[in-house]
């Protein structure tokens, strides 16, 4: 069976530095898969990568056999791929369930005369929309905060929002990069758990950026392992985490 | 829950409505029964057009985020496009309604092309550079409509940068437009319950446009450009969307003020800088983003001075102490702290606001 | 013949721009802000020196020298109440219009104080003018001083900035706050004396202004203001050299426009270099790219 996301090659200098060098993955429909590494080793890089915000110097990166290699963010996102952001980015001053509404933008069209003049069609949308949202935000326990303005949440559910606007683009692969930084070994469980379930019941392909080792252990079935922008270690989870170079990497000589 | 909330935000703009026209029907007693002096009677078109650019500018201030100095403009635009009209429309349609409204969509149409024009490249800038950028459009617009001569005879239209002599008029020629002169002898169409009716359709446009998926989009792009280009909203459409609609209902104001002059000339009293800036202020001081703050700040704001006479010197100067000192309240991290500290109560309550 | 005159008047009135276009480009390079009110700090510079000279018939000297110290300390005031407290403000937007408070409340004072007539400044400048090729080409006095004072000014900010202690701390508070401050180096106060310096060249430039063009109203300083912030810009902002070339390069445009193309136009001609500048390359000609990190 053909990969999901195919990436070859792919590369970026920013003026000197070589910040990703040959970076290659494959991520099959419907897996969980991990990109770790120390700081600084370029994962958060080849996630802007992935989504358009920096053009690669060179490489091909496919989408279900398209190639999307240097297209913009927006398509990209109407490709099929969707992330969170390492510092999370919502819309602060948005309801937590406009927040979601947002990213079903694409999804869910009237025109904006239909949005001035409230015609019929504003109202089906809208209720829609809703409705969808409240979906969205009843898998990541939000619903009773839906409306909170999104600054006002905790950090966690912060997170968990960031998620949920996310799978409101609809996405074929998502991207999650830290999703449990900041969070408390009991949240971090309950995160595990909710990823898993959004893999199962939304049918989708996840790539995620972690240090928290437990839940790459926990959760990812591959893994590549990054240092100083170049592949280390790829495969199995198991085998990867016992990988000596690997080990050497984390723990030092 | 759902229904819960459309509710709210319908009531919060039934009531942003409701003042509208209850000061309207109380002005209206006012005025019929003798209480309203005519130098308050002549504040009240001028009213209207500073509540319209007030809200309008907080379109693109409180909810696209970007700090435009070139709002008087954009009137300015208006204010001469539908002058323009009227005075060759003058004896062609007689019935005076018709004619300004179709004055008004010209004025909102200039305007807003002119915003999409001026738009489409500067909307790449943020910050500082958009507002400089706006800023010299503003005095660019004024600039060139103060060189601008236009005349009209049996042959047509005729255009000149130079002195209306230059027009080469037939001698029962008619010069519209006459440089720093300006337009003259438009008809003078506006009146309070005119300007009533277009806060009301702005107040429509601006609140409907903020509660649908496009205002979600640009609401969106204030918040974190970044994540919302993540989610496929198309960052150049909306931010072109509201900075057009925002210039051509600055557009529209325009259209009332100038309707309501006999002689419209553009300088840098009405149409400068400055005046962009006495917008902003009422933005501020209303609260950004908040469109019934903007219509209340643009009365209090213009009628204060009036009623107290002898504070008028000192007008500008309680603006801008006023303008300083609500910055630095709203936005100073550490008065923010303060004021957490002691009202938290009231700021649990606003962490249900939407808007 | 003109053309040259024209030229020269042109560059005079581009160290102008270029002095108070300094201010800009400093402030904005080490606090990341637009300090609208820097152009009326101009106009109070050139209200001291009226006040005092004209007035109260101070001699010049004293004048000028009242004026650097009072917009040094206003500078250093305005900084201290209206723009440190927003330094960490989450909206940028929320500093720009604090500034904007602050110019129109230095433009309302000076009308409360001075009244809104104009007042004829009576140049500072005393050395006669120079006549050159049989008297077709005439450089005034004012033109000379203006041009030396801003050749000075530029000598001594370099060396400045890269010879002493203080200097270095600016670049090195403009480049990272976070780690200047761990380094040592006292924020605040470099940007205290950011601003001081720029208010300080505000009252010179001030000077030269109102020499040159010798009439002071409230709303002076605005207008050029405005238009040395487009040199700085035009330069690069953050850049002192960009200062000087933008200045000087404005200048020469906005004289030459004036001249040949349109005197009511001149001044659109200088916005729109400022909006063909920004839309071709947004940084200015010695600018840097920032980006944001995603």
């Amino acid at each position: 069976m053909a990969a999901l996301l195919e990436v070859k090659n792919l590369g970026i200098s920013f003026g000197g530095l070589r910040a990703v060098d040959d970076f290659e993955i494959s991520i099959k429909k419907g897996q969980l898969y991990g990109l770790i590494g120390p700081n600084g080793a370029g994962k958060t890089t080849i996630f802007n990568l992935l989504t358009g915000v920096y053009k690669p110097s060179e490489g091909v990166i496919s989408l279900e056999g398209n190639n999307i290699t240097g297209l913009k963010t927006i398509e990209i996102n109407k490709a099929g791929i969707a992330r969170t952001f390492q510092n999370i980015r919502l819309f602060k001053d948005l309801s937590v369930l406009d927040n979601v509404k947002a990213g079903l933008h694409n999804h869910y069209k009237y025109s904006t005369l239909e949005g001035i003049l409230r015609l019929p069609n504003y109202f089906k949308m809208e209720k829609a929309m809703n409705e969808k949202a409240m979906e969205l935000l009843k898998v990541f326990e939000l619903e009773g905060e839906a409306d909170y303005l999104a600054a006002n949440l905790p950090y966690g559910k912060q997170r968990k929002l960031e998620i949920a606007r996310a799978l409101a683009t609809e996405p074929r692969l998502l991207l999650l990069d830290e999703p449990a930084a900041g969070m408390n070994p009991n949240e971090t469980m309950e995160l595990m758990d909710t990823i898993r379930f959004v893999r199962d019941n939304f049918d989708m392909t996840i790539l995620l950026i972690e240090h928290d080792m437990k839940l790459v252990s926990g959760i990812c079935e591959e893994l590549t392992v990054l240092n100083f922008g170049r592949i280390l270690s790829q495969g199995k989870t198991s085998r990867v985490l016992n990988d000596p170079q690997v080990i050497t990497a984390y723990l030092g000589e | 829950m759902k229904k819960f909330k459309l509710g709210k935000n319908m009531k919060d703009n039934i009531i942003t409505y409701g003042i509208v026209i209850i000061a309207y029907v109380i002005m209206q007693i006012l005025v019929s029964t003798g209480h309203v002096s005519s130098l308050m009677q002549g504040l009240l078109v001028p009213l209207c057009v500073y509540v319209i650019l007030a809200v309008s500018l907080n379109l693109t201030v409180g909810i696209l985020g970007e700090l435009s100095l070139g709002h008087a403009g954009f009137m300015c635009v208006g204010a001469f496009a539908g002058a323009f009209f009227s005075k060759c429309m003058k004896n062609v349609i007689t019935f005076g309604l018709l004619r300004f409204v179709l004055a008004i969509l010209i004025g909102a149409l200039a305007a807003g092309i002119i915003g999409f024009l001026i738009g489409m490249p500067v909307l790449r800038l943020r910050g500082d550079y958009l507002a400089i950028v706006t800023l010299a459009f503003g005095e660019i617009i004024k600039n060139v409509i103060n060189v601008l001569y236009i005349g009209k005879d049996s042959r047509g239209l005729h255009f000149s940068t130079k002195d209306s002599l230059s027009l080469g008029l037939e001698p029962e020629g008619d010069v519209i437009i006459n440089g720093a002169q300006g337009i003259t002898g438009t008809p003078k169409d506006s009146t309070f319950t005119i300007g009533v009716i277009l806060i009301i359709l702005t107040l429509i446009i601006v609140l409907n446009l903020i509660h649908s998926r496009d205002g979600r989009a640009i609401m969106s792009i204030r918040d974190n450009l970044i994540a919302a280009e993540s989610i496929g909203i198309n960052i150049t459409k909306y931010k072109l969307m509201a900075f057009s609609i925002s210039a051509a209902l600055a557009g529209v104001a325009g259209v009332l003020y100038s309707h309501n002059l006999n002689s419209l000339m553009a300088t840098p009293k009405n149409f400068g800088y400055n005046m962009s800036i006495m917008i902003l202020v009422f933005v501020v001081l209303g609260g950004i983003g908040n469109i019934r703050g903007s219509i209340i700040s643009a009365v209090v704001l213009t009628l204060l001075p009036e009623l107290l006479r002898g504070l008028s010197n000192y007008r500008m100067l309680i603006y801008s102490i006023v303008l300083i000192v609500m910055m630095l309240f709203n936005w100073s991290p550490k008065l923010i702290d303060l004021r957490k500290r002691y009202s938290l109560k009231r700021l649990l309550k606003r962490t249900r606001e939407v808007q | 013949m003109s053309f040259i005159s024209y030229l020269i008047n042109g560059i005079s009135l581009g160290s102008v721009y270029a002095i108070i276009a300094l201010g800009y480009t400093m402030v904005y390079g080490i606090a990341k802000m637009l300090n609208f009110a820097h152009g009326d700090v101009i106009m109070v510079g050139g209200f001291t020196i009226f006040f005092a000279v004209s007035m109260q018939g101070l001699p010049t000297f004293a004048g000028v020298l009242l004026a650097v110290v009072l917009c040094t300390l206003l500078g250093i005031t305005i900084e201290y109440i209206a723009y440190r407290p927003l330094r960490q403000a989450a909206s940028s937007l929320a500093v720009l219009i604090t500034a904007i408070g602050v110019s129109y409340f230095l433009q309302n004072i000076a009308l409360l104080i001075f009244g809104a007539n104009t007042k004829a400044f009576t140049s500072v400048v005393t050395i006669p003018a120079v006549k050159l090729a049989n008297d077709q080409i005439i450089i005034s006095g004012e033109t000379i001083v203006t041009i030396i004072s801003c050749i000075i000014i530029m000598i001594g900010l370099s060396l400045f900035i890269n010879r002493t202690k203080a200097g270095q701390a600016m670049l090195a508070v403009s480049e990272d706050k976070g780690a200047a401050q761990l380094m040592g180096i006292n924020v605040n106060g470099t940007i205290s004396l950011t601003f001081a310096i720029g208010s300080a060249l505000a009252a010179i430039a001030g000077m030269l202004l109102c020499s040159a063009y010798p009439s002071l109203t409230p709303y002076t300083g605005s207008m050029p203001g405005i238009k040395a912030f487009v040199a700085a810009v035009f330069g690069g902002i953050g850049s002192i050299p960009g200062a000087l070339i933008g200045g000087i390069v404005l200048g020469i445009i906005e004289i030459l426009g004036k001249a040949y193309i349109s005197s009511q136009m001149a001044d659109a001609i200088v916005f729109m270099v400022l909006i063909v500048v920004l839309l071709v390359k947004p940084t200015g000609i010695l600018g840097r790219k920032i980006q944001e990190k995603v």
